[in-house]
């Protein structure tokens, strides 16, 4: 008998953790909710692996960023996001001196060509890291844009 | 607030459709002051973009309050035909949505 209710007792918890890391080991899936907390990370790396479940990014020249090499208004930098990578599900933009970096990511369907353009502000000068998910890998890219008026504040 | 209002764009090329979004929206970031007042203006942002063509989801856009006034996007994807219908919409943190739909052209 108490062989038995321990089997049962490990078997429950162990269901349990299972649901628990499973949770945990897939902070996103696909077409995701807002990821609340990745957006009040401050911390660009902890940024990174909020959204994309991993910060182990490597550079890659297959992504490009194609932003303005000064702008005079940070409340208005155009960014255009692109990669030729196949099977690209995620793409990010942060912004390394923002209060937090996390601009914005999308999650892209299959049919969705790894092209995304948007308009972000930037408090200061700072580096722009476009990071994209390619079958289960991160690649990015790093673009420096200098800033003459800042985009917060006001 | 301003008219809630999306206009979109979305044109065939080859096989490819280009989408090109411009949305009304304040894009508060809760972190400027009010001049007159002092007191913080509070946070007010498009959170959620969705575009949807023939009920799939093409494109899910996660933004937080970096993202320009009045916000511009634009993005590719293939698999559509000329005069399929293209949905497009948001909602911000407020609990505020609009969308609009267009005929690809």
């Amino acid at each position: 008998m108490k062989r038995r209710s321990f089997l049962k007792g490990t078997v429950a918890s162990g269901m349990l953790g299972v649901a628990a890391t499973a949770g945990l080991l897939t902070p996103k899936m696909v077409l995701a909710a807002w990821p609340k907390a990745a957006f009040e990370a401050k911390d660009l790396n902890q940024g990174i692996e909020l959204v994309m479940g991993s910060s182990d990014v490597t550079e890659s020249s297959d992504v490009k960023i194609k932003a303005p090499d000064i702008a005079e208004n940070g409340a208005v930098v155009p960014i255009t996001v692109s990669t030729t990578l196949p099977g690209v599900d995620v793409m990010a933009v942060y912004i390394a001196k923002n209060p937090v970096p996390l601009a914005c990511s999308y999650d892209l369907g299959p049919t969705t060509k790894g092209f995304v353009s948007c308009r972000v502000k930037m408090g200061k000068t700072s580096d722009l890291i476009a990071v994209v998910r390619s079958g289960g890998k991160l690649y990015s890219a790093k673009k420096a844009v200098k800033v003459t008026i800042g985009g917060c504040g006001g | 607030m301003a008219k809630k209002k999306i206009r979109v764009r979305a044109k065939l090329k080859g096989n490819v459709v280009e989408v090109k979004a411009l949305m009304s929206h304040p894009m508060e970031t809760g972190l400027r002051k009010d001049k007159k007042t002092g007191k913080k203006i509070p946070a007010h942002f498009i959170k959620e973009v969705v575009a949807e063509h023939k009920g799939n989801k093409v494109i899910v856009a996660h933004w937080g309050v970096a993202i320009s006034k009045n916000p511009y996007i634009a993005f590719k994807f293939t698999g559509a035909a000329k005069g399929d219908t293209l949905k497009v919409s948001w909602e911000d943190n407020m609990g505020e949505s609009a969308s609009a739909e267009v005929k690809i052209g």
